[in-house]
């Protein structure tokens, strides 16, 4: 025990073995980020590799020199789907946002009878799986003339992300001072307005949560979009899916793909990620 | 979209753009009645005139339903029963953004994403003023509070005093017909809390609005109201002026919630012209009402009704100081009596309303405890027998039973 003097550092008392255990424990966080991280090297240098260096026998190693070739390849296949994916993905998160605001603050801080029963009914639509809905949504979007374009697609996905953005907004605004909601009654301000100007200005980070999280969705998801849509409205999950389920795959093709289908998502959650984490805290620890 | 549907409103806060004096409004409550969704009866049958202009405080332990009586006349609690009247207008069912009143909350509940400037304009935005008065009245407000150098702020930028005086300053810029403060000093340190409070007399004496204040400290209410309503359980038990309560308190809860220190209770009997107390005996005055009584009573004395012995006409007391508290001029000296300890739910109500409930370091304390105040040149030590006077008009008699006043 008197061999190893306590370490000392940033006026702590800590156990003589602290350092080695500190190394040790990062040494195997280190592993275990290589292992998780495997595919997304993969996919990288691969994307990143000329055309005339991809081989399975080779997959691993890194290219002699850096290529934007691959994408220029895909990029007029997947052009058509990722700007619909945008004009789809955007408007759909947006509305379905503020619409889960609206429903959140309702349901929360100007609350009517049955306000509960009504949460209830809504959080429902969480857990009906996609496939149940399938054939009446067909059904109702032909009858409704919304079959084919965007417009139908975006509003499938405003509705379907009501439940999720009106949970986020409602326990984001549980977790408001009531007195605040009064304070603006008694200042002469009405529901509407109360909504305007009081708890949206305070609500960005549900927000950002909610839109991370519409974004996300409506951006990845193909059953609803191929569905929906005709082939000129596809998104580009669906045009993805058409590459990489050609007879023999080209794969450098499809990592370079893959890698431009996920490139919007990650810009969205760098952009607002910074206010994820803390968006899901105020709704976790409140209401 | 945003519906402008407050026209009577809007006309009467544009026309009302000089100093607040004549729009003062008095409020009358008609047998109003509170009973919340589970069946408690937060207020019962509470009726209560409040004048133009006048500064009312309620006051009350926690629970007595002083916040919900508030809350009902800003109109953010509905009315089980009853009448609510601004002036003449009947504003029982009136939506809170159409009453003329404006109210102070305890946490302020300032508008985190808005300016100080925003925060005091907002109720007269939502109100329809035009932009120029608006500015003109921020501005007027802003500089009698002295929150200028801090109208570009947000509320996260300001101090606690800071914020209270933005919370105040969105009221006033408002010209309401009348204030309502629900324990807006509470959140602020006991200096400064002083401070305001005698500030905030100035400020009501200058704008003359009818205020109703809401605490749980009876201290603030005396200091501050020009009559004070106390409230236990949801029933009015006296609404009178400071001196009122303190001299004639109709109960043994309103004795023993207002004064301090508190009134000092024992269980006594009254014979023969005699209250005799844990072997005590004292002659009333030939004018008591209860003179010709012969009953049990719970015996009341404020601290300042005794005195050093030999007072002519005042009767004595040998007792023996347990406890000598040094205030300078003066000390409180406590002494036990052989009676046991008043204790009743009025007494509990009123003791635990005033903060002192689970602060016994001696929880034994199963004799009467008496308080009385000395002048500091009286010679006296812990433990020696001590001869106190007392003076025999200053009695007080409550029904052990009922807890209500024998006069």
């Amino acid at each position: 025990m008197t061999a190893v003097p306590p370490a000392r550092g940033h006026g702590r008392i800590r156990s003589p073995w602290a350092n080695y255990v500190t190394t040790a424990r990062y040494l195997a966080l280190f592993a275990l980020a290589c292992f998780f991280l495997m595919p997304v090297y993969a996919l990288l240098i691969t994307a990143l590799k000329s055309p005339s260096e991809v081989s399975v026998v080779r997959m691993w190693q890194w290219p002699h020199a850096l290529s934007l070739d691959n994408f220029a390849i895909v990029w007029p296949k997947l052009r058509e789907g990722f700007t619909n994916s945008v004009l789809m993905a955007l408007p759909a998160s947006v509305l379905s946002s503020l619409l889960g605001a609206a429903n959140g603050f309702v349901l929360s801080k100007w609350r009517f009878p049955g306000a509960d029963f009504a949460f209830a009914l809504i959080l429902f639509g969480m857990f009906i799986p996609y496939q149940a809905v399938l054939i009446p949504m067909f059904q109702v979007m032909s009858y409704s003339g919304l079959r084919g374009g965007l417009y139908g697609l975006i509003l499938v996905h405003v509705i379907y992300g009501l439940p999720i953005t009106t949970l986020i907004f409602r326990s984001y605004f549980a977790g408001i001072s009531e007195e605040l909601i009064e304070a603006a009654k008694v200042d002469g301000a009405g529901m509407l307005r109360t909504f305007v100007f009081v708890a949206l200005p305070i609500a960005p980070p549900a927000f950002a949560v909610a839109m991370i999280w519409q974004f996300t969705s409506a951006w990845n998801d193909f059953l609803f979009g191929v569905l929906l849509t005709n082939k000129d409205r596809w998104p580009i999950t669906v045009a993805l899916n058409n590459i990489a389920g050609s007879q023999a795959v080209p794969f450098n093709e499809a990592m370079a793909s893959a890698l431009l289908a996920c490139l919007p998502t990650l810009l969205v959650y760098v952009l607002l990620g910074r206010f994820f984490m803390r968006g899901l805290m105020a709704g976790a620890l409140k209401g | 979209m945003m519906s402008m549907s407050e026209p009577a409103a809007a006309t009467s806060a544009a026309a009302a753009s000089s100093l607040a004096r004549p729009r003062a409004a008095g409020i009358r409550l008609e047998q109003v009645g509170k009973r919340f969704r589970g069946g408690v009866d937060a207020v019962r049958e509470l009726d209560l005139a409040i004048e133009p202009g006048e500064f009312i405080v309620l006051v009350g332990p926690s629970g007595c339903g002083k916040s919900t009586v508030l809350r009902m006349i800003a109109g953010l609690e509905e009315v089980t029963s009853g009448r609510i009247f601004l002036g003449s207008d009947d504003i029982t069912s009136e939506l809170p953004q159409r009453r003329d009143v404006a109210m102070v909350f305890q946490s302020y509940a300032l508008y985190p994403r808005m300016t100080v400037r925003k925060n005091m304009a907002f109720g007269l935005r939502m109100r329809g003023t035009p932009r120029a008065e608006r500015d003109r009245r921020v501005a007027a407000v802003a500089r009698t509070l002295g929150l200028e150098p801090l109208l570009e702020r947000r509320p996260a930028a300001l101090s606690g005093g800071q914020r209270q005086r933005v919370a105040m300053g969105r009221a006033i810029v408002r010209e309401p017909r009348v204030f309502l403060m629900d324990e807006p000093l509470s959140n602020l340190d006991a200096k400064l809390r002083v401070t305001v409070r005698a500030q905030l007399t100035q400020l009501h004496h200058r704008l003359g609005v009818t205020t109703v204040y809401v605490t749980h400290d009876q201290i603030e209410a005396m200091t501050l109201g020009q009559r004070v309503a106390v409230l236990r359980d949801g029933r009015l038990q006296q609404f009178a002026t400071p001196q009122a309560l303190f001299r004639e308190p109709v109960n043994l809860f309103v004795a023993a919630f207002i004064g301090s220190p508190s009134m000092n209770f024992v269980s006594a009997t009254i014979a023969g012209g005699q209250v005799r107390f844990a072997g005590h005996a004292i002659a009333l005055p030939p004018d008591s009402p209860l003179v010709t009584a012969d009953r049990e009573v719970i015996l009341g004395v404020r601290p300042t009704a005794f005195g050093p012995a030999g007072v002519a006409g005042w009767a004595e007391l040998a007792v023996k100081p347990v406890v000598i508290e040094e205030l300078g001029d003066e000390r409180y000296v406590f002494f036990d009596l052989e009676a046991p300890r008043v204790d009743t739910e009025a007494t509990r109500a009123a003791f635990d309303a005033r903060g002192s409930d689970d602060a016994l370091l001696l929880p034994d304390e199963a004799r009467a405890r008496f308080t009385v105040r000395l002048p500091a040149d009286l010679p006296l030590a812990l433990g020696q027998a001590l001869t106190v006077s007392l003076d025999p008009r200053r009695l007080y008699f409550f029904d052990p039973r009922t807890g209500s006043t024998l006069a």
